[in-house]
């Protein structure tokens, strides 16, 4: 368990909000195009880092809103919250 | 050869104070050289170990652990073991490690404790009802003994159980698998261990893998903090750490690792005699042989690798436990714990041969692979020894995310991954 910080609500507990798994994966641009590996590997291949991890979380007993989180996986400590849209930090 | 276990060989030692027993597996130094490497010291990692001694004659092979044999998800799990699943690769699957758990400690020589004191799983709405029933039907079409209950039946199968109209979700019914049951999850491993050490396999604890050396497209060998092992054929049996490993080959899984909880309570007279499991409102219980109630909760929701799990998910499996048995509103709980759960998208195993040669990967298992523990060895040993699946895992190859063929027992078995 630990407290999220949202950048719409501020501080709150982390159960107020639903993980969305690996953020910046990109829509393909050409669906059409696109072989089967290629689906694959956007559909369900996932990095599932252990260690520092760029991810999507959803306030969804809240504000509702999507937003991105860096996160040490190994032990659960956030590292930056950023909104949607907005470039990731380096690390 | 080993001393075989047996009500003498308790006798003898008895009178020298237990202090004189063999050591069950020798702590040995990696060779130089294996034909085959097993990355994960876990039951199934253990359980290939075996089989592909005893059955494939590969006795040159080692089993490599980060931490100590069973100290992974092969200790943490509920212990709970069962067949009855929807699709019928899974039928298959989980109904061939459940026929070899059924010799188990005859063919081991060691006592896995394996109870089939039945599992039972209720069904609280209409379409409970209706995927329950179908699943019976399904598994019987496939050979698996399944039952449906009423809800007076299951009241009889397991009295403490309320089953008052009134509550938030009633006992509408439930499925019965007689055979199904418990095992001692620790003796599996240990088990398994005794037995592959007896054929020559070496085990090797407190060995974690850094790197994985690549040919081509082949393997070579493992960078470990014992230094490098070389061999041709690496069977990665990781659980919760089956990406991170992956990565080192340069591979990436459709998996994704999550806490998974369970706790116990203090330990108290046999109340319950039987696995009772309940998908809709994710609570499920039995009895250990020390008294204690074991309870598995659910997963939590994010990506971690921290072994703790968050507080919400424990609080809404008790309070589902505590609806369906008011008599256990003044246990104390004594311990919890969560383990990394390796999930697949259509949350079925991966067994399968990988795109870089002599790298194999067995995972995927979820929320449930302890059931799987004997078959789930048995046919990654067959696929690492041929090269090939066997008929019964060649459904659960790691090309189904490519193709789609998926093996979608997601919320269609009989609790909800």
């Amino acid at each position: 368990m630990f407290i999220i910080n949202c950048p719409f609500c501020g501080e709150r507990e982390q159960s107020e909000f639903k993980a969305g798994g690996e953020a910046h994966i990109e829509r393909p641009k050409q669906p059409t195009e696109l072989s089967d590996d290629e689906w694959a590997e956007y559909l369900f291949m996932r990095k599932n880092i252990k260690g520092i991890q760029f991810e999507r979380w959803n306030h969804i007993h809240g504000c509702r809103k999507w937003f991105n989180m860096v996160r040490d996986t190994s032990n659960d400590e956030i590292k930056a919250i950023y909104k949607m849209g907005e470039k990731p930090p380096v690390k | 050869m080993k001393n075989r276990y047996s009500i003498f060989s308790l006798i003898k030692n008895a009178f020298s104070y237990h202090e004189n027993w063999e050591k069950a597996w020798k702590d040995p130094t990696p060779k130089k050289e294996y034909d085959a490497v097993i990355v994960g010291g876990g039951g199934h990692g253990l359980a290939t170990a075996y089989y592909l001694a005893k059955k494939h004659n590969m006795k040159n092979i080692a089993v490599v652990e980060k931490g100590w044999i069973g100290g992974g998800n092969t200790g943490r799990n509920t212990t709970i073991i069962r067949s009855n699943y929807l699709w019928d690769a899974s039928a298959g699957l989980y109904n061939h490690a459940l026929k070899i758990w059924e010799g188990l400690s005859q063919e081991l020589n060691y006592n896995v404790m394996f109870s089939q004191r039945g599992v039972m799983n209720l069904a609280h709405n209409l379409q409970d009802v209706r995927d329950l029933k179908r699943r019976t039907h399904a598994n019987r079409l496939n050979g698996i003994d399944a039952e449906y209950l009423n809800t007076e039946e299951v009241k009889k199968f397991c009295p403490i159980i309320n089953t008052s109209p009134d509550i938030r979700y009633p006992v509408l019914g439930g499925t019965l698998q007689r055979r199904a049951g418990t095992a001692r999850h620790d003796a599996v491993a240990w088990g398994y261990a005794r037995g592959a050490d007896e054929m020559g396999v070496d085990i090797i604890q407190n060995c974690e893998v850094k790197a994985i050396k690549r040919n081509g497209d082949s393997v070579e060998g493992l960078e470990t903090t014992k230094g490098f092992i070389k061999t041709n054929k690496i069977g990665v049996v990781a659980a919760g750490h089956s990406s991170v490993i992956a990565n080192m080959a340069g591979l990436k899984l459709p998996l994704e690792s999550k806490p998974l909880q369970a706790l116990v309570s203090e330990p108290v007279k046999p109340i319950i005699d039987t696995v009772v499991m309940s998908n809709a409102v994710h609570a499920y219980v039995s009895q250990s042989d020390k008294g204690e109630l074991v309870i598995g909760a659910g997963t939590d929701d994010y990506i971690s690798y921290s072994q703790k799990g968050s507080h919400d998910i424990v609080e809404g499996t008790l309070n589902a436990i505590l609806e369906l048995y008011p008599i256990f509103s003044r246990m104390r709980m004594l311990r919890q714990w969560g383990g990394i759960v390796d999930i697949c998208p259509d949350a079925s195993p991966i067994i399968s041969k990988t795109s870089i040669k002599g790298l194999y990967f067995n995972c995927g298992w979820g929320t449930g692979g302890f059931k799987a523990t004997p078959g789930s060895g048995d046919l990654f040993a067959h696929t690492i020894a041929n090269d090939e699946p066997h008929e019964l895992n060649a459904a659960f190859n790691i090309n189904r995310f490519v193709s789609g063929d998926l093996v979608d027992e997601h919320g269609a078995a009989a609790v909800a991954h």
